[in-house]
């Protein structure tokens, strides 16, 4: 697939490295912003745990305004908000990763297999899927972070991707069976090429921009669900996890009742937008990048 | 069809079994919890108390699993699922009570939604407007990324705290007598208002984007450009041959969003305390209430299993070239 590439082509776009995969993300606007916005927030959430402390409380200077001293005012126990925030970023971003991982791995093994090897294989993993599909995730999800007792991100991550991968392994088999006939994998299988090599290097070259693109979207999902969790009081979760302070600003502060907490209310909401737009920006570039036939 | 049907109940079966499992595996006995409080409340001894708990669970730890899961299912069909530990009324009156509010807020605002989306959606389609295309497009990116139920909340800020136009929570007030008259009406809308609008804010992009992409898809068939040289009148066009073809299949996802939606109660409900399915399963999973946590749960996953039938079933009906197979 990578002879396709246009000749007229300049010479960077032909080379199918890591460097070609930025500068084509670069090279659209719209990516470029959400590359720089996720940037930004990876370096809160790798930077911020070196160079700060957690705050400690301060109950005489509790839901201050921004000042000079503290940017974006206080908590409800004077804690800054600006140092939660950037604490907050890196549990964010971990639940959201291990989430998005993990259900695309599960979406990846059932939608490929079911689709690559078809008969009654296929028949098992689809009813199970379609099950899984129907139930509406919230309410298990709910119910489920009952008994399972969250209490770090990869644990959240899985409670999230319980369910949220059987919607893109339907995706990925359709996916399959578009290019399952195409001659590149028919001629692997003449030549005696094993199963899990036409996979490996057939399959998953030719997926891997429609996965890169739902990896994302996924991550997005799994920021949205693991607020709404913890803004229900589900998830005992500890840390500075961004809904944690929204669940928090609301209960403990009455942050709509116009007291002084719209600011520790409004930090993580505005972050958590921003998350959202730097994923959804960054993701429109993505198919180009990864998929060297669109690159002219 | 039937293959359909089905599947829909094994997984409602599914649904069952994983309830049931979770209910085993809860972090302490839910009879002696119970029975704790029977006794307190009443002053009988806990032995009586632990017989009356089983009773109203309809649950037995000492019984084997498998008679157990038994009598669990058997309770469901016949429509006894026991009785509330918080509300102390069958959990059956209670989903009851509840079932309808949800279904309210949740089919009006769909239908809200669907409406204005199909309009707008057609309408950009049809004109080519790229200033109208450009503000949807960045509404969706602002309003997609943004959790409804902080819209919600800042609906709340806006309507209830600053204007005091609109009541935040509840689904009536006290004042009125329910029942048919045209008091309680109005003040079932007047509460109902918040909760549609927040679902309305936060829906009706998708729709109008899903619209336009089938017009623009629809506008690039034959057909079209067919009727477009016969000289047919726009209208004609319009109505006859680019609606009816592009609304198909969206009347499929009007469905599924129906399910999506309810599934999604529990946020918006419990930011409105509003008294539907969501919000009284997030009551009982707070409060440990596993007889309405049961009932809760199974009426969620029924309406979201018949909603995906429903949409299977339309999709078939309404679309005549896959009538005959």
């Amino acid at each position: 697939m990578k002879k396709n590439t246009a000749n007229a082509a300049p010479a960077y776009l032909k080379s199918n490295g890591v460097k070609a995969f930025f500068v084509s993300i670069w090279r659209n606007s719209m990516s470029r912003v959400g590359l720089i916005i996720l940037i930004l927030f990876l370096l809160m959430a790798v930077l911020g745990p070196i160079f700060l402390e957690v705050p400690k409380a301060d109950y005489l200077g509790r839901l201050q305004g921004p000042s000079s001293e503290h940017w974006l005012g206080t908590d409800y126990a004077g804690k800054d908000t600006l140092i939660q925030l950037i604490l907050g970023a890196k549990d964010v971003l971990l639940v959201a990763f291990y989430a998005g991982v993990i259900s695309i791995s599960i979406a990846c093994f059932v939608g490929i297999i079911s689709g690559l090897l078809g008969g009654k294989i296929d028949a098992f993993l689809m009813l199970i899927t379609n099950v899984v599909v129907t139930i509406p995730s919230f309410p298990v999800t709910m119910v489920l972070s009952m008994v399972i007792s969250v209490s770090n991100p990869l644990m959240f991550g899985m409670v999230l991707s319980i369910q949220s991968w059987a919607g893109l392994a339907k995706a990925i088999r359709s996916q399959v069976l578009i290019i399952k006939n195409r001659d590149f994998i028919e001629a692997s299988r003449i030549l005696g090429i094993s199963n899990f090599n036409i996979i490996v290097n057939d399959v998953i070259p030719n997926i891997i921009s429609y996965i890169a693109v739902n990896l994302i979207s996924m991550m997005k999902e799994a920021i949205m669900a693991a607020v709404g969790l913890m803004y229900l009081g589900l998830v005992p979760f500890q840390g500075n996890h961004w809904g944690m302070m929204i669940q928090l600003s609301l209960t403990t502060s009455g942050a709509m009742m116009g007291s002084g907490a719209i600011m520790y209310f409004l930090s993580p909401v505005v972050c958590i937008v921003l998350f959202q737009l730097g994923c959804y920006l960054f993701a429109t570039g993505l198919d180009e990048a990864l998929n060297p036939r669109l690159r002219s | 069809m039937a293959k359909k049907l089905l599947i829909s109940l094994f997984t409602i079966f599914i649904a069952l079994v994983v309830m049931f499992l979770i209910i085993q595996s809860m972090p302490g006995d839910p009879v002696d919890i119970m029975a704790t409080d029977i006794m307190k409340r009443e002053n009988v001894q806990y032995q009586i108390a632990y017989d009356r708990a089983k009773a109203i669970l309809n649950y037995d730890p000492e019984m084997p699993m498998g008679q157990r899961f038994a009598n669990y299912v058997k309770g469901i069909v016949s429509g006894n699922m026991g009785i509330s530990m918080t509300y102390q009324k069958s959990v059956v009156s209670v989903v009851g009570g509840a079932l309808p509010w949800t279904l309210l807020v949740v089919s009006m605002s769909l239908l809200i939604s669907f409406t204005v989306g199909i309009l707008l959606g057609i309408y950009i389609a049809w004109k080519r407007s790229k200033i109208l295309n450009s503000v949807l497009i960045g509404y969706q990116s602002i309003f997609g990324a943004i959790p409804n139920y902080v819209i919600g909340y800042l609906l709340v800020f806006f309507f209830s705290v600053t204007l005091g136009a609109f009541p935040a929570r509840g689904a009536y007030s006290t004042s009125v007598t329910p029942g048919f008259n045209g008091a309680f009406i109005a003040d079932v809308m007047h509460h109902a208002f918040l909760p549609v609008f927040t679902y309305f804010l936060t829906t009706v992009a998708g729709w109008v984007l899903s619209m336009k992409a089938n017009s623009l898809s629809v506008l690039g068939e034959d057909y079209i450009t067919y009727a477009q040289v016969r000289g047919l009148p726009k209208r004609r066009i319009l109505v006859t041959y680019l609606s009816k073809n592009a609304i198909l299949p969206l009347v499929t996802s009007l469905a599924v969003s129906f399910g999506l939606l309810f599934g999604g109660s529990p946020l918006i409900e419990n930011m409105f305390f509003y008294p539907g399915v969501g919000y009284y399963l997030n009551k009982a999973i707070a409060s440990r209430d596993y007889p309405l946590m049961q009932g809760m749960f199974l009426i969620i996953i029924v309406m979201v299993v018949a909603s995906s039938l429903v949409a299977e079933f339309l999709y078939k009906y309404l679309n005549p070239r896959l009538r005959e197979s």
